[in-house]
């Protein structure tokens, strides 16, 4: 199966999903209607119609909805070649350099590797994955292993860009976060937005490869800040505050940190 | 060390923070000899930019000499001890648009590139001491500064050639430069230039240099025009004249100048009722830019000219008269200024005797002065056109 195959399928999974969510409430809303009009008849005909809707709102109370996915998608261009790009990338080892989420990964042997990514408070997520395809100079994908605590499939391809511009990297990584405090964590880390993480990763790399450090201004010195900010930078370092912050701009920050 | 702080709108402070230090491989730490206080600081000044955030340290203007570099530099082009111009703008060198020499377009140097991207599509390269959204660099209003990518930006001045006229390399002179070459000037052509600040006063000196035949300068203020004069400009105080642009058409036999400059920005005064509208957005925080200028220049532009605007504007602005931009076949072109581009051919006109930038400088004050200075040039006061700060005056070092 072709990689973009492989993506329309995830995507027609999380079609399922939101199916699968609309039918639950559906189902919770007229079986719970249906049970109460049974039941507000008093007759032979209304128990069934009770038992009806009792029946339906079990089922959708039952509906499995918890096996979402989250799907980053970026690409970025970088002012080398698809051999360089792709001699960075191959080494896994690397990834952690760029990614912020990513803590390390270690070879366990040639073909597979441990993944471990840091969550909110420090809480770590370990997978192991495999590499499923790797074609020299052109595309690299991995998959975690079977009995993993989560489920990630990851594919990057290296193409040269029009007028020796040097080397489009695209990235699709698909996260399967399970059900209970595990896959709460990997939703944490991913945010709202996960292609925004990725877009934010890739523009890491491109400067590494392309200057040989990642631009920061963070340990600069600064004059005093006003506590208001403190905390507002405490709750999300990435997000920049004004002076004048008020009470609400924090709310707001701390909203879109979590 | 000392460092003027902001610290909120109209309030700046002279705070003590630590020393900068290394943070990458091709970072330098700079002693600052002179500073100096930029127009477009005012903006900042008056809280008219977003994303500052409280004790950011400010100042995009200086020189000093190199302390310490980091381990990615190469020795041959930067070593301690060299006296160095810092440009405003920060470059990393080897991105698609530095190779281009769009060297203000940098992709690499703005850690915070995604705010900007928000409200621009793309981000502009990083800046020193002018906002987060542009990077959030420690600015260069200190006795020390951090200089990131130092291989690529500082330009080596040789001894012999003063701060007061070196020191104008980091920013205006390069930014009045390319203002009149994106002009696009022709032997004999007229360009009005709108604003008589320092950008202007470079900018008027640039045209005639790229060959202008006629300047006409364009501002309120009698001692900045009088500077415009002696350079040899046509003045006028807009203020003392009922219609610009029926002047501009009088003066230029009714075809109008070939080129019109905004060396302006977004804190533009005017008059009549788009004045009343304009201000009132600004202050409730709808429409950052006063745009009275542009509209102006544009209407005022020949047919077929160019429109070149050297100066800030911060995001997005009503009423632009596109019919006439359109109609008349203009040609505009912008841009932070590419200094790498101008940095050394500038010096080269400077040690040939060409032009001397201090022309400029109204004002020197030790480093504690700032915060008043700052007033002092906003309210246009004490005849103020460009302000050095000494960060070592009185020699007293803070830690």
């Amino acid at each position: 199966m072709s990689e973009a195959a492989r993506i329309h399928l995830r995507n027609a999974r999380g079609r399922q999903y939101r199916m699968r969510t609309a039918f639950r409430w559906s189902a919770l809303i007229t079986g719970g209607a249906l049970a109460l009009l049974g039941l507000s008849r008093r007759s032979r005909s209304g128990a069934a119609i009770a038992a009806a809707g009792g029946m339906l709102s079990y089922a959708g109370a039952r509906t499995a909805v918890r096996d979402r996915e989250l799907i980053a998608r970026s690409s970025i261009l970088l002012n080398c070649t698809p051999e360089q790009a792709y001699q960075f990338w191959s080494k896994l080892e690397n990834l952690p350099l760029f990614m912020r989420h990513l803590e390390s990964v270690t070879l366990i042997d040639g073909n597979r590797s441990r993944w471990t990514a840091i969550g909110p408070l420090g809480k770590r997520i370990h997978w192991d994955a495999e590499t499923a395809i790797d074609r020299k100079d052109d595309v690299i994908a991995w998959r975690s292993l079977p009995d993993s605590e989560i489920y990630v499939d990851g594919i990057v391809k290296f193409r040269n860009a029009p007028a020796n511009r040097g080397t489009i990297v695209t990235v699709v990584v698909v996260y399967q976060p399970p059900a209970g405090a595990i896959g709460h964590t990997l939703s944490k880390l991913l945010g709202k937005d996960p292609s925004f993480m990725m877009r934010q990763d890739l523009r890491r790399l491109k400067a590494l490869i392309e200057t040989g450090e990642i631009p920061t201004v963070e340990g600069q010195s600064h004059g005093p800040r006003s506590g208001v900010t403190a905390v507002a930078r405490l709750i999300n370092p990435d997000e920049p505050i004004k002076g004048e912050a008020k009470l609400t701009e924090v709310i707001r920050a701390r909203r879109r940190a979590s | 060390m000392k460092a003027v702080c902001w610290m909120g709108t109209e309030n700046m402070k002279v705070e003590t923070v630590p020393d900068p230090t290394i943070l990458n491989p091709r970072d330098a730490i700079v002693r600052v000899s002179s500073t100096c206080i930029c127009g477009s600081d005012l903006h900042l000044y008056n809280g008219l930019m977003p994303t500052m955030e409280q004790g950011d340290i400010l100042g995009h203007e200086f020189m000093g000499e190199v302390m310490e570099i980091g381990a990615g530099i190469d020795r041959t082009k930067l070593k301690v001890g060299d006296r160095v111009v810092v440009p405003f703008t920060i470059a990393c060198g080897r991105c698609f648009f530095c190779q281009q020499q769009l060297w203000s377009c940098c992709d690499n140097s703005n850690p915070n590139y995604w705010i900007a991207e928000k409200l621009m599509g793309y981000s502009p390269s990083g800046l020193f001491g002018y906002t987060h959204m542009l990077g959030g660099y420690a600015g260069g209003q200190a006795q020390y500064v951090r200089v990131p990518f130092a291989d690529v930006g500082p330009l080596i001045i040789p001894e012999g050639i003063p701060d007061d006229q070196a020191v104008f390399l980091s920013d205006i002179f390069p930014t009045g430069y390319m203002g009149a070459e994106n002009c696009n000037i022709q032997p004999g052509d007229t360009v009005a230039i709108w604003g008589c600040g320092p950008v202007g006063q470079f900018a008027i000196r640039s045209a005639f240099l790229l060959g202008a035949e006629r300047v006409i300068a364009i501002d309120r203020f009698p001692y900045r025009l009088q500077l415009a004069e002696q350079a040899g400009a046509e003045i006028i105080n807009y203020e003392e004249v009922d219609d610009v642009v029926q002047l501009l058409k009088d003066m230029t036999g009714n075809i109008g100048p070939d080129s019109c400059m905004d060396a302006v920005g977004m804190e533009a005064h005017y008059s009549g009722p788009m004045w009343a509208i304009d201000k009132t957005k600004q202050v409730l925080k709808v429409q950052p830019d006063r745009p009275g200028v542009l509209r102006q220049v544009i209407i005022a532009c020949r047919k077929g000219g160019t429109v070149s605007v050297p100066g800030v504007y911060g995001g997005f602005i009503d009423h632009m008269p596109m019919g006439a931009y359109v109609n008349k076949a203009l040609t505009m072109k912008t841009g932070q200024t590419h200094m790498m581009r101008y940095m050394k051919p500038l010096l080269e006109l400077i040690q040939g005797g060409k032009i001397d930038p201090s022309f400029v400088v109204s004002h020197r004050v030790p480093i504690d002065k700032a915060p008043e200075m700052y007033k002092i040039f906003r309210d246009k006061k004490d005849h103020c056109t460009k302000v050095i700060l000494d960060p070592w005056a009185n020699g007293s070092a803070a830690a």
